[in-house]
């Protein structure tokens, strides 16, 4: 099918891009490590707090590391008036979209391995519910991604699109955050039985995004 | 039947009219050189043929698309240069030129023979990133003629060009007209753009033909300029 080729030709440039410019190796994997360290350091190891919240510091590193991979896959389309040869070049508005997002999921996936480890490390948590923690996490970052993509375009044609992004991209994916939170707490203590709803509200989520932004990217597109 | 016709043809940007009231007809395989001083709108123009900006009033119809109802289906038989190159900093000649073919659907085994045409074989490994100006711009127009378009909007082609890039833009206008191709190009080099087009149109205060330039709130920043139409 023409569009998933056509989305598949967006994903691999994006991807040979952030693999020639280092970008979300060299920058934003270790700022997402950071954060996790400076709560770390704000939380005290020693205390007994920091494993119980692990979950949620592990998903708000991973959307503060999202804000910006969103930022930098908008940033590539803006030099050299790209976004406009990607007007021009006759692609649909829905395969640019699965390809952009599709990348961003891919960089934020490998981005969580390292993130995790760095959980567990840190944060001294075990994983007992690896079948919970796996469709969670794809879940989750099919969703974030799908809402970054979505409101990455929306500002990208705006002076001010690095401090928007995040105006628009962290309210909205509350939700995902909740629940990603809660699944992977779950995860972590073994009761994976009680991580299915939220798996579900993932699962929603990721699909209203993804159908929204394959419906309206095209005029997104067009007006940015 | 004109590959491209505008006829009073209104593009806003902001408040102010760019184009304010464009006639336009260009036939298969002509080279038309719009020419004007700097805001006149000649960019404008050839971004509303290429369907990037939308008609505010008036109509345009370009490779039989009216563009009132439809500003994309045209674009993948056409190719814009415009004074950036819509490539990617870390992408390598090949890479570039081979997305450019990929998203038009074009063969992208014609990369390579459009590399060489343009004398960028040795840079086609090469990412843009680390490209002199010259050879940026030998690369936007390797992107836009490997996909052989029915129509070619060229912005100051030849600026940035060396002397030889000159000349070889020139051939491959050249031939692009005798395969039947319409090359709409602006420029400031006159000289050199008028031995080249068969006709020539003057943009003034984005009029092509006479009228009045007003904001949108109504005020009049313009009037009564011109528009010409000569045989070179």
């Amino acid at each position: 099918m023409t569009i998933l080729s056509d989305a598949l030709a967006v994903a691999g440039k994006d991807l040979r891009i952030e693999a020639r410019s280092r970008v979300t190796l060299g920058q934003i994997l270790p700022f997402g490590v950071l954060v996790l360290l400076l709560f770390a350091f704000a939380l005290d190891p020693q205390s007994r707090l920091l494993p119980n919240v692990a979950p949620g510091l592990f998903w708000i590193a991973v959307l503060l590391a999202a804000v910006l991979a969103v930022s930098r896959s908008f940033a590539v389309e803006s030099e050299h008036g790209a976004r406009d040869a990607l007007r021009l070049s006759g692609i649909d508005g829905a395969s640019v979209f699965l390809g952009k997002a599709g990348a961003i999921v891919l960089e934020l996936l490998a981005l969580e391995v390292v993130l995790l480890i760095g959980t567990f490390g840190l944060y001294n948590v075990n994983v007992r519910g690896l079948e919970v923690l796996i469709p969670t996490a794809v879940a989750a970052t099919c969703g974030i991604a799908a809402t970054g993509t979505v409101y990455g375009i929306l500002a990208a044609g705006l002076r001010v699109r690095e401090t928007l992004v995040p105006l628009l991209v962290l309210p909205v994916t509350a939700p995902v955050l909740l629940g990603a939170t809660r699944a992977f707490d779950d995860a972590l203590t073994g009761s994976t039985g009680d991580a299915w709803p939220w798996v579900q509200l993932l699962v929603v989520f990721a699909a209203v995004y993804v159908t929204a932004g394959i419906v309206a990217f095209e005029s997104l597109l067009e007006e940015a | 039947m004109p590959v491209v016709s505008t006829r009073s043809a209104v593009c806003v940007l902001g408040r102010f009219p760019a184009l304010a009231g464009a006639d336009l007809d260009v036939a298969a395989g002509e080279i038309v050189l719009l020419s004007g001083p700097n805001g006149a709108g000649k960019t404008t123009l050839l971004r509303l043929i290429a369907g990037l900006l939308p008609l505010r009033s008036g109509s345009a119809t370009v490779l039989g698309v009216d563009l009132r109802r439809d500003r994309r289906s045209h674009r993948r038989h056409l190719a814009l240069v415009g004074h950036d190159t819509g490539c990617y900093d870390d992408l390598t000649v090949r890479e570039n030129v081979r997305f450019g073919l990929r998203s038009a659907g074009a063969d992208v085994r014609q990369a390579d023979a459009a590399i060489e045409r343009l004398g960028l074989a040795a840079q086609s490994g090469i990412t843009h990133r680390r490209l002199s100006a010259g050879q940026r711009r030998r690369l936007a127009l390797a992107v836009a003629f490997a996909r052989a378009p029915r129509l070619l909007l060229l912005d100051e082609p030849h600026a940035g060009l060396d002397a030889d890039g000159r000349a070889l833009l020139d051939e491959l206008l050249a031939a692009a007209s005798s395969e039947g191709r319409t090359v709409i190009l602006a420029s400031h080099e006159l000289e050199r753009a008028r031995a080249l087009a068969h006709r020539e149109v003057v943009v003034d205060a984005g009029l092509l033909h006479g009228g009045v330039l007003e904001t949108i709130d109504g005020d009049v920043v313009a009037q009564g300029t011109k528009v010409e139409a000569a045989v070179s």
